[in-house]
């Protein structure tokens, strides 16, 4: 399926906006991202398995907090990050 | 195609994602965020490395330092904590930096800075046996290169107080499950919620140089820890200083050394400018003694930096700020000045030739370091973005820069090959 990569994420992706990745849920998405693309799931996910704050995953516009949510290879996954602070 | 995302939820702009059309080619790519230089740098001599809530930047020294040149910045836009050159081979730098909501790293350049590649494994902790210390590394605050003896090992601090290390030159870090995983780390490191707003640091990690085994660090929740077995084991080192919290002023932990230092010449000897005061302490003995007695009432003996000569054990530098009633955390009273000793405390003399009569900023902990010239030169950086240094041992100051951004550390280099 495709994944939408925020800006601040395209560094480890050689620039790439979209990428291509597969996995069942979310959190197998983000392992088969990783394997792809070393080091990025790291930065949208944390060590206690947490989302970093504002980072945002939408799946077919939906918010998925969820990291075991099902996903059909139709969907359409969309990863943003937010910027904030001064 | 899916949608374009551009929304705002009060102060949060959620960041542009257009999605064209079509896939890409599979391409695996190297780890990097995107830290470019923001212009070609290859650094060479004496060097001031600066880092700042909004990248590096670097003060070149001419021969004799008569001029100093700005350079950088490198890593514009990420927070960089702690920016470090390996003196094992002066051309290694590694800095700590936190990306914005991206989370903390580490970054490393072998080529004087001209190129940087993030660590594969940066500090991170291991799964939590006990399910009451689900922390995550939310800072890498502090960096050591490791003894002499041990080429490509360094240390690294984090907030949550996290210890780390790496032994290929800061590609893969491990944690160091004496500290990490110690049955007190939670005792030892409190309650989350009591934290500092920008957390609490390992911070001031000192090897010993006759022993690679034998290590300090400090903690602003616990205090001071020693080692000499390379982290297996800890034990405090508290004994003789003042305690900020709570109702007993000597509890068995409970301290904050802000900043403490062993003297590369005589590492038996060991300074610390503390929350409550700076404290000196000679080993074997393991009781601080409190030589910020001897500064003026006025001025007061907090601050966050403490600076040693290179060879003489006796003369240190330190920036005091005003500790009174809500601390102000600036100068006190508004004039900035470093008071130096050259008798281990017993007496300080006010250095504040060059500086304004008046400002009003502080200078953090890792933000004052020493060359080691013939006349040692002593620099430090403002909380308000400004660089100053002496090379006449803190006699005369001068501005070597100014409109940076908030400085969190200065470190000085030689990258002579």
């Amino acid at each position: 399926m495709q994944v939408a990569i925020p800006s601040v994420l395209q560094s480890y992706t050689n620039g790439a906006r979209v990428v291509a990745a597969n996995g069942a849920t979310v959190a197998a998405l983000l392992a088969d991202l990783d394997a792809r693309y070393p080091g990025i799931r790291f930065r949208m996910i944390n060590e206690a398995d947490a989302l970093r704050p504002h980072v945002r995953i939408f799946v077919n516009r939906e918010a998925v907090t969820d990291l075991g949510r099902p996903l059909a290879p139709s969907d359409a996954v969309v990863i943003v990050q937010a910027l904030s602070g001064g | 195609m899916l949608a374009r995302v551009d929304r705002h939820i009060g102060e949060v702009t959620m960041s542009e994602t257009t999605v064209p059309p079509g896939s890409r080619a599979f391409e695996p790519m190297p780890v990097s965020l995107d830290v470019r230089n923001v212009e070609p740098l290859s650094l060479a001599g004496l060097t001031v490395v600066v880092a700042t809530k909004k990248g590096v930047f670097y003060l070149t020294a001419a021969p004799g330092r008569a001029r100093f040149t700005l350079l950088g910045p490198s890593f514009l836009g990420h927070i960089v904590h702690h920016a470090v050159v390996d003196p094992r081979d002066r051309r290694t730098l590694l800095v700590a930096l936190r990306t914005g909501h991206l989370g903390p790293t580490v970054f490393r350049s072998t080529d004087f800075g001209a190129s940087w590649r993030e660590a594969s494994k940066p500090p991170a902790f291991a799964k939590p046996k006990d399910a009451r210390k689900s922390v995550a590394v939310e800072q890498v605050f502090w960096l050591t290169p490791g003894h002499a003896d041990e080429p490509g090992a360094w240390y690294a601090g984090t907030s949550p107080e996290g210890l780390f290390r790496t032994e290929d030159g800061g590609d893969t870090w491990q944690g160091v499950a004496g500290w990490n995983d110690h049955p007190k780390w939670i005792e030892w490191t409190g309650d989350m919620s009591q934290r500092n707003p920008d957390g609490s640091p390992i911070h001031s990690i000192l090897i010993d140089p006759r022993d690679a085994k034998h290590m300090y660090f400090g903690t602003g929740s616990a205090g001071v820890f020693e080692t000499t077995d390379q982290g297996a084991s800890w034990k405090l080192l508290n004994t003789g200083m003042l305690s900020p919290t709570g109702p007993d002023p000597h509890p068995e932990f409970g301290y904050d050394p802000h900043c403490m230092q062993l003297h590369p010449r005589a590492p038996d000897l060991l300074y610390q400018q503390n929350h409550c005061g700076i404290y000196r302490m000679h080993r074997p003995d393991a009781r601080w003694v409190r030589i910020g007695d001897n500064m003026p009432r006025d001025v007061g003996d907090i601050g966050f930096p403490i600076a040693l000569h290179p060879r003489d054990p006796q003369t240190a530098w330190v920036f005091p700020m005003d500790g009174t009633d809500v601390w102000p955390r600036t100068c006190p009273g508004g004039r900035p000045a470093v008071y130096r000793t050259r008798d281990g405390g017993e007496s300080w003399t006010r250095l504040d030739a060059g500086f304004p009569a008046r400002a009003w900023y502080t200078v953090l902990r890792q933000s004052m370091a020493v060359d080691a010239e013939p006349t040692v030169g002593v620099y430090l950086g403002t909380t308000n973005g400004e660089v100053w240094g002496s090379v006449d041992e803190g006699e005369r100051w001068t501005c070597l820069a100014a409109h940076l951004p908030h400085v969190y550390s200065v470190e000085v280099a030689d990258f002579s090959t």
